[in-house]
């Protein structure tokens, strides 16, 4: 400390600690988007150390798509538990049973997609100024664009030739009746550095980011759990694999790495050796070159 | 690798297409192994299915459909690498003039900038702009990278004489830390690996020095400002009495037992602990966020600066600003404004508009009537209630301010203090 520098995991942490607290200063219904991912198991670790030893002023929201992971919900409800934060959940069966979205058919179906309308109506149900997600700008080359305070117009679309200019740490949070921003705090932080962040701090992670024996289906090179809600297509087989997740989203659309890293240091080292990004085993991004631009354009996260 | 003493170094990229820009970047992040196989595949074929001969890198950084199909960069792109001795974060500019308010936002936060230089053309018009970007937002070193010098037969006179243009140029700028390297991206000449071409030089390689170059004093460590960002009251009984003002530490080093005065008020008192997470900090700077007890009870609140007693910043309504207008919409004199500087916002007017300065040749344009986009100029702006600030020049956080439009809330100005 002598020589006032400090490390790269203390610099990101600080501006993203500044960041959420001006969401906090700036809005008056801020909430956190929580996937049950590592990426916001982070960012709600960060939360609590930007306003301890008061609580996390915001609640939390969760859209259910109804195929996530059992570990995923019973970590979710722990962690509430221990911060004492309020959790707000928006299903997407809801949104199914009510006629607001309709399921995608064929063996390939996924709820992705109609995560959109339950978000956006859960965020218009609880007046909503400005959620703040734990996405970062290596994940996706739309992503590499994305601001810190990202501006939502009043149907919740991005314009992406129309951003505000962000400048120094000056955050401009206004806006118009109506509209709403996406905040993204950890928006400079890379998979490394969140894995190495994760293992300073001692952070908690569900299970399924450790190596476990699983059953699976290996469809289009891609490792599925087998769950109740894949469809076998003809020539797939269940097969029992030692694997574990980069990412975590709904059980029919991550893909698993064939892993044995069973703890913090095995998975730092293997992230560092591997070839492909994190997101190449999201089905969900291979739809098209410029997938995730247009969902995000649509209003996903 | 430990990494725990890795140090982050923010850096901007300014140039046009042909500069090589996109090729430099790509041979940065292909030669630190920071592309990924299916980030490869995927531009290999791009690249193939619009019937190029080679694989463009620049399909990595390119990331919006609308820039895809036009071929150009037309935002800031952030980009990320390491090595086992620092973590990098690339803001990646465009470089023409239509740009200049990308360029300036991706230079706010950069310790260093690299100015590509194309070796067949030497010193053009977009070189001085983007030497002078450089030194307005004061980026604290910078890098000219003289370019395809495979083409100029890896010429020493070539090169010597691009130095000396830009040497004569940057006389008239203030960059603390100029260094020059001849490289060819496209080879890798000097980018990563030494070159075999350039006996004659015998400077560090770009990489060498990004990894080398001495960062830990570009943060002011003289001057203490804390500017609140909000106040923390647990409303918890086990914390009844607590409050805490959070914030960012903007300058200086601020220590528990440290004598302090808060600003507007004036109330001068004692810095009880600074933590984070309950975690108590010995000492505390840039760019450090924390929270701070004070042993008084002081009604501070969001926007009010935390200082020592005797380095106080100016306070003040009036100030004059160098200003980058971003927005299509032009300003003139007399239009209102809100302003944000540090944690504080409130509303301003713009009261004169003194000069325009030419980006291209640095003379200035007396007698206007109005800036436009793009437009690089002085003002001064009557703010309706005080500003704690300093020069751009001593504090890059505390010297600067954004400008918003009062009706579209879109931020439509960046501005340095003078």
């Amino acid at each position: 400390m002598s020589n006032y520098i400090i490390n790269h995991l203390r610099e990101l942490e600080s501006e993203a600690i500044f960041v959420i607290r001006e969401i906090a200063a700036q809005f008056e219904n801020p909430v956190l988007l929580f996937s049950g991912g590592k990426d916001s198991i982070l960012l709600t670790h960060l939360a609590k150390k930007a306003f301890f030893p008061a609580k996390i002023p915001f609640p939390l929201i969760h859209i259910d798509t109804g195929h996530n992971f059992p570990e995923t919900i019973a970590f979710r409800d722990a962690l509430v538990e221990k911060l004492g934060v309020t959790l707000i959940v928006g299903s997407v069966q809801e949104a199914i049973d009510k006629g607001r979205a309709k399921e995608e058919t064929g063996a390939d179906a996924s709820r992705n997609s109609l995560q959109i309308v339950s978000l956006l109506d859960t965020l218009e149900a609880h007046k909503v100024d400005a959620a703040m997600g734990g996405a970062r700008r290596d994940e996706e080359k739309a992503r590499a664009k994305e601001r810190f305070f990202s501006h939502r117009d009043e149907f919740g679309q991005w314009d992406p030739k129309n951003q505000r200019p962000e400048l120094w740490n000056l955050f401009n949070g206004r806006k118009n009746y109506g509209e709403h921003f996406r905040v993204f705090p950890i928006s400079n932080w890379t998979e490394m550095d969140v894995w190495e962040y994760i293992k300073l701090e001692n952070i908690d992670l569900p299970s399924l980011y450790f190596s476990h024996q699983r059953d699976c289906v290996v469809r289009d090179g891609v490792i599925l759990a087998n769950s109740e809600f894949i469809k076998l297509k003809e020539g797939e087989e269940v097969v029992n694999m030692t694997i574990r997740y980069r990412t975590c989203g709904d059980m029919p659309i991550t893909g698993a790495v064939a892993s044995t890293a069973d703890d913090l240091d095995k998975i730092i080292e293997e992230i560092a050796t591997t070839r492909t990004t994190e997101r190449g085993g999201r089905a969900d991004d291979k739809r098209a070159e410029t997938a995730m631009e247009d969902r995000k354009k649509q209003g996903y996260f | 690798m430990d990494y725990q003493d890795i140090e982050l170094l923010r850096f901007t990229t300014a140039g046009s297409v042909d500069d090589g820009k996109s090729t430099l970047i790509g041979r940065l992040l292909y030669d630190s192994k920071s592309i990924f196989q299916d980030q490869l595949d995927a531009v290999e074929a791009s690249s193939k299915s619009k019937g190029f001969d080679y694989v463009d890198l620049s399909l990595l950084t390119d990331g919006l459909k609308s820039e895809r199909e036009q071929g150009i960069t037309i935002d800031v792109a952030y980009r990320y690498f390491a090595t086992p001795k620092r973590k990098f974060i690339i803001a990646d500019t465009p470089g023409h003039i239509q740009y200049t308010r990308n360029m300036v936002t991706g230079a706010s936060t950069a310790n260093l900038a690299i100015i590509l230089v194309d070796a067949r053309k030497g010193m053009l018009e977009q070189t001085h702009r983007h030497a002078f970007i450089a030194s307005l937002l004061r980026i604290p070193h910078a890098i000219v990278c003289v370019n395809k010098m495979d083409l100029v037969d890896y010429s020493e006179e070539v090169y010597t004489k691009i130095v000396a243009d830009f040497k004569a140029f940057s006389s008239k700028l203030d960059i603390k830390d100029i260094q020059f390297i001849p490289i060819s991206a496209l080879n890798g000449d000097n980018v990563v690996n030494r070159s075999e071409h350039m006996d004659w030089y015998d400077g560090s390689t770009l990489m060498y020095h990004l990894e080398t170059v001495h960062i830990s004093s570009d943060h002011n460590l003289v001057d203490c400002r804390f500017p609140i960002q909000s106040v923390i009251r647990p409303h918890t009984i086990e914390h009844q009495d607590y409050r805490g003002f959070a914030g960012r530490i903007d300058g200086g080093v601020f220590k528990p037992g440290d004598k302090v005065k808060s600003l507007p008020s004036g109330f001068v008192t004692t810095i009880k602990t600074i933590e984070l997470n309950g975690e108590q900090i010995a000492e505390a700077f840039a760019p450090m966020s924390v929270t701070m007890t004070l042993e008084d009870e002081i009604d501070n609140s969001r926007g009010d600066m935390i200082v020592r007693e005797n380095n106080v910043p100016e306070v003040s309504q009036d100030i004059e600003v160098l200003v980058s207008w971003m927005s299509s919409t032009p300003i003139h004199a007399r239009t209102k404004v809100v302003i944000k500087h540090t944690t504080n916002e409130t509303v301003g007017m713009v009261k004169e508009l003194k000069y325009k300065i030419d980006i291209n040749t640095l003379h200035r344009i007396e007698g206007i009537d109005k800036v436009e986009m793009n437009d690089i100029a002085r003002l001064s702006i009557r703010t309706a209630k005080p500003l704690f600030f300093d020069a751009y020049k001593k504090n890059r956080q505390t010297g600067s301010i954004i400008i918003i439009d009062e009706q579209t809330n879109e931020t439509i100005g960046a501005g340095m203090i003078v």
